[in-house]
């Protein structure tokens, strides 16, 4: 048997469909453009991300320099918390890279008497390591090691880096904030009409001596639920705007699952508490 | 029963009451007259503490305005039924319906909710259109949904703001009739109204008339007794 709070909830629907349609395609367009956002965001993460996975210190080797002490170098590289990985490059192998990449010097190769590229270590940081500071301190514990010459990064290009991060991190902060409170209100809109036209049953209830509880309930119900219908039609409506843009941005990412699930529970909160703000107005009428 | 110590209700307007006592017994049918604005129905609102005196205190069923919350309006209001002159029934429901939401959001058991509501509509003389929806009823057959939806709560005291004033001259005699069956069952009545004809027809009930706020008029000083022959 049903609970009153559900039958009701569910007779309101039944009811007024076409208004408990309208509030729910309110809410599923506010939470569609934060949807598009959401993926605009995500995807300004994944490609700042993939940048600064290719942020490495290079540290060019001496030339005599032998087996031992190279593995010595590697060994003290990759023993710091800082460094995820260390490769080697011999000179051969710096060669043969550069061949590949260059189509020119594939001509020049069989004609040079002595190769004139520097065996090298990549030495690759943690996650995160696209910081100057973290970078130069790696940079000058390789510059240190007796058998490296020289040793680049191009600071000048981590900097930059390091400045667009924390300027797309404040603006997502605060374009963030800016769409979550506008949707909040057309939400908590949407959910006020609805509550409106049912305000005489919300009347009655306290006309007869029903307990403020008992009468919140099936509201907040609805709107929750409301909530849940929009979240999802607007879950649906970013996918499709996403498989759209796929054609033409192979790379675009859709956005990871949780915000999903995080964007359809903002969804259902809004909708309860815009309920019980609307409610708890009419409540106070009688 | 219901008891008005010096109320006085002022709104930004002016005072709609000042300083009325009174004093109304179990079982008593009582007529609230006078003009428009006099005051009628914020003494019906003040009894079913939908207002709050500015000044004075109202004590209702064991109830005081002073001392009941807001979270406790809720035993009051099962203890006071109120029906208002324009039915203010749930459209979009039959007759049953809106009988049953006032069981149901008052708690009853979900079985006996239609049983019960099915006895309140023959109370009042609608058991053969229980289903209908509301809005192919008369006004009369509406007046008697909302009176048996007011008697859900089997209050002690009915309040009745200008009961007749939106039906003709046969379905006024029949809601009266009806409630005054109801009071001849022990139900305090209070009605407002300013249809002075009503009150000469039934001539046995206590009278009380408010002028401008102030209560002019009490019959109880001439006779208390109620007889209920009209």
């Amino acid at each position: 048997m049903q609970s009153p709070t559900l039958r009701e909830a569910l007779a309101a629907l039944r009811r007024a469909p076409l208004l408990t349609g309208l509030s729910a395609g309110m809410v599923a367009l506010a939470l569609f453009v934060a949807g598009l956002f959401g993926t605009v965001t995500h995807n300004l993460q994944v490609a700042l991300q993939s940048v600064e996975d290719r942020v490495a210190v290079v540290a060019y080797l001496d030339d005599g320099a032998g087996p031992a002490p190279i593995d010595r170098a590697v060994a003290d590289l990759e023993a710091r918390d800082d460094v995820r990985e260390v490769r080697y490059v011999s000179q051969d192998r710096a060669l043969e890279i550069a061949r590949a990449e260059l189509p020119e010097l594939a001509e020049l190769g069989a004609g040079l008497a002595e190769n004139p590229f520097p065996a090298s270590l990549e030495i690759v940081l943690q996650d995160g390591g696209a910081d100057p500071d973290a970078i130069a301190v790696v940079a000058q514990a390789a510059a240190a090691i007796p058998i490296v010459e020289d040793v680049q990064y191009g600071q000048e290009w981590v900097d930059r880096l390091h400045a667009l991060r924390r300027l797309t991190g404040v603006a997502v902060m605060v374009i963030g904030a800016a769409f979550a409170v506008v949707g909040a209100l057309i939400i908590g809109t949407a959910i006020r009409i609805a509550i409106f036209a049912r305000r005489d049953e919300i009347y009655i209830m306290r006309l007869v001596g029903a307990k403020d509880a008992f009468i919140r309930r099936p509201f907040l119900l609805e709107g929750a639920f409301t909530g849940v219908v929009g979240g999802a039609a607007a879950t649906g409506l970013t996918w499709l705007t996403y498989q759209t843009l796929h054609r033409f941005l192979e790379d675009l990412s859709w956005i990871p699952s949780t915000w999903v699930v995080g964007g359809i529970a903002a969804g259902g909160f809004f909708g309860m508490l815009a309920s019980a703000v609307a409610v708890r107005r009419h409540l106070r009428e009688v | 029963m219901i008891r008005f110590i010096r109320v006085t209700k002022e709104y930004a307007s002016g005072a709609a009451i000042e300083d009325v006592s009174l004093d109304i017994g179990k079982g008593e049918f009582v007529f609230l007259t006078g003009h428009s604005g006099s005051g009628k129905t914020t003494t019906l609102k003040l009894i079913h503490l939908s207002e709050r005196p500015t000044d004075g205190e109202v004590r209702v069923a064991g109830f005081s305005s002073i001392r009941t919350t807001p979270r406790d309006l809720w035993k009051l209001r099962r203890k006071v039924g109120l029906v208002f002159q324009d039915f203010r029934l749930l459209p979009g429901r039959t007759a049953m319906e809106n009988v049953g939401f006032a069981l149901e959001v008052t708690g009853s058991p979900p079985k006996a909710i239609t049983p019960k509501a099915q006895r309140l509509l023959s109370q009042v003389g609608l058991a053969s259109k229980s289903e209908r929806p509301v809005e192919q009823l008369s006004g009369g057959e509406r007046q008697r949904v909302a009176i048996a939806r007011a008697l859900a709560t089997e209050p002690l005291v009915l309040l009745a703001d200008e009961p007749t004033g939106n039906l003709d001259e046969r379905a006024t005699r029949g809601v009266m009739d009806l409630i005054w069956e109801i009071n001849a069952l022990g139900m305090a009545v209070v009605m407002a109204t300013h249809d002075l004809e009503l009150v000469r027809r039934y001539a046995s009930a206590r009278v009380m008339e408010l002028d401008q706020g102030r209560l002019v008029y009490d019959s109880s000083g001439v006779d208390r007794a109620v007889t209920h022959t009209t």
